[in-house]
């Protein structure tokens, strides 16, 4: 979806502002709501990028407004509430209502760093052939799916060489919206930078991104 | 209106939100673990990991070691996962690591400008201003200003590659080595890493700047 994640080329936010001395989490709520989204990726059955769809799905100036946890906050409700784990009366109320119904593969403390360790790899088998090799020219696609995408607008229409075939892994833009993994080719494709911003653009600046291989026509 | 109560009216708002996140937090947690869902205990070990052991310096030691080893230097940058593991670092957002080589022509910088993709078992969780607007809106289009921000200026000539990382390929910068170092340890190496020059928005420090 165009939203106001896809930030990257916008202008007007200000100079980057680091943080000396930055502490991991700021305050405790930001502790508890980082574990809380960890640990109901287990039994909450969603997955990675719908629950990056779930929080770049928002009203763009409320996007901007939010911190960081804010939005993983808001995002764990929202896939919550989607499939009756929890209603907002019991939020408002502090405390169960309702029944509960089974979940599989609730996190116990002694499965946590197991867990952490086996992460969720995205590369799968294959037996097709990537239609791209590194050095071919590439166009990234003009398009504006109002469902989650991975291609950021910065580069659509854009031409940009293929730096490397990476492998074949799972499409987010299916998966997020539980339409299987749908696993293509991935390709790191390198940008000039005159060729994303023009003849103003820095000309000793390449931007590269990671596209699946729907993601790019011959130009 | 000023600029400066606009300011102001905004932080208000902005803090009456947060206490209300705040509670609504508390109030979720507590919901769900009557439920069963979660457990309290396993919370607070995924907070102490990235707390304690999780982060930055766990990078650290691999570019300490790949300066000090070549062959380890050359397994890293063949495929940086396994290479990582040799030290016991993987898992969650580090599954399929890419490790990226500066040199005095090439300077590379990471960012995840649709979210904040980041190598967590090398970095650890990202800082703030790795997931703010600034810097994900800018870094692609204005590097060297960027590197401003930071008090770094290269010259003019290098080449700056940007690495936005929009699958689940996750990038380490490696900075290069600086001189001075020769015969190091890589416990000593590694204290001239940081995390900013892993991300590309710094560089390592110099012998002369350690402990500062």
């Amino acid at each position: 979806m165009n939203g106001a994640h896809d930030m990257g080329g916008m202008h007007g936010f200000g100079p980057v502002e680091p943080e000396p001395n930055e502490p991991v989490f700021h305050g405790e709520w930001e502790k508890r709501a980082f574990a809380l989204t960890l640990a109901m990726a287990r039994p909450g059955q969603w997955n990675i990028d719908s629950s990056r769809f779930a929080r770049e799905n928002r009203d763009p100036a409320e996007y901007l407004n939010m911190r960081y946890y804010q939005l993983w906050f808001a995002a764990l409700e929202t896939m919550l509430k989607e499939r009756d784990i929890v209603a907002e009366d019991e939020i408002e109320a502090g405390h169960a209502l309702h029944g509960a119904k089974p979940l599989p593969n609730v996190l116990s403390c002694a499965d946590v760093l197991k867990v952490l360790h086996r992460g969720g790899p995205t590369e799968r088998e294959t037996n097709t052939h990537a239609l791209f090799k590194a050095g071919d020219k590439v166009r990234a696609k003009n398009i504006n799916p109002e469902a989650h995408t991975r291609l950021p607008r910065y580069v659509r229409g854009h031409v940009g060489t293929v730096d490397r075939v990476i492998g074949f892994h799972v499409f987010p833009d299916s998966n997020a919206h539980f339409e299987g993994e749908k696993p293509q080719w991935l390709y790191c494709v390198r940008f000039d930078g005159t060729e994303l911003w023009g003849p103003d653009g820095d000309p000793t600046v390449k931007v590269s991104v990671d596209a699946w291989e729907s993601y790019l026509e011959k130009p | 209106m000023t600029h400066e109560h606009d300011h102001h009216h905004h932080h208000d708002h902005d803090h009456s939100e947060l206490s209300e996140t705040q509670l609504r937090v508390r109030a979720l947690e507590t919901v769900l673990t009557e439920k069963g869902y979660v457990d309290p205990a396993a919370l607070d070990l995924l907070i102490e990991t990235y707390e304690t052991k999780v982060g930055p310096r766990n990078g650290a030691a691999v570019v300490a070691k790949a300066w000090a080893d070549p062959a380890y230097r050359a397994r890293l940058f063949k495929d940086a996962s396994p290479a990582i593991g040799e030290l016991g670092y993987a898992g969650r957002q580090g599954e399929h690591i890419v490790a990226l080589e500066n040199t005095p022509t090439t300077h590379n910088m990471v960012v995840c400008t649709l979210c904040s993709c980041y190598p967590w078992p090398v970095l650890g969780l990202p800082p703030v201003w790795y997931k703010s607007a600034p810097y994900r809106s800018r870094v692609v289009s204005d590097p060297r200003g960027v590197l401003k921000d930071f008090d770094v200026t290269l010259p003019a000539d290098t080449e700056i590659r940007v690495w936005d990382s929009t699958s689940e390929i996750r990038y380490l910068v490696i900075p290069m080595r600086p001189q001075g170092t020769e015969g190091w340890s890589e416990e000593q190496l590694a204290e001239l890493v940081t995390r900013d020059s892993m991300i590309g928005t710094g560089l390592a420090k110099s012998p002369k700047d350690v402990g500062k």
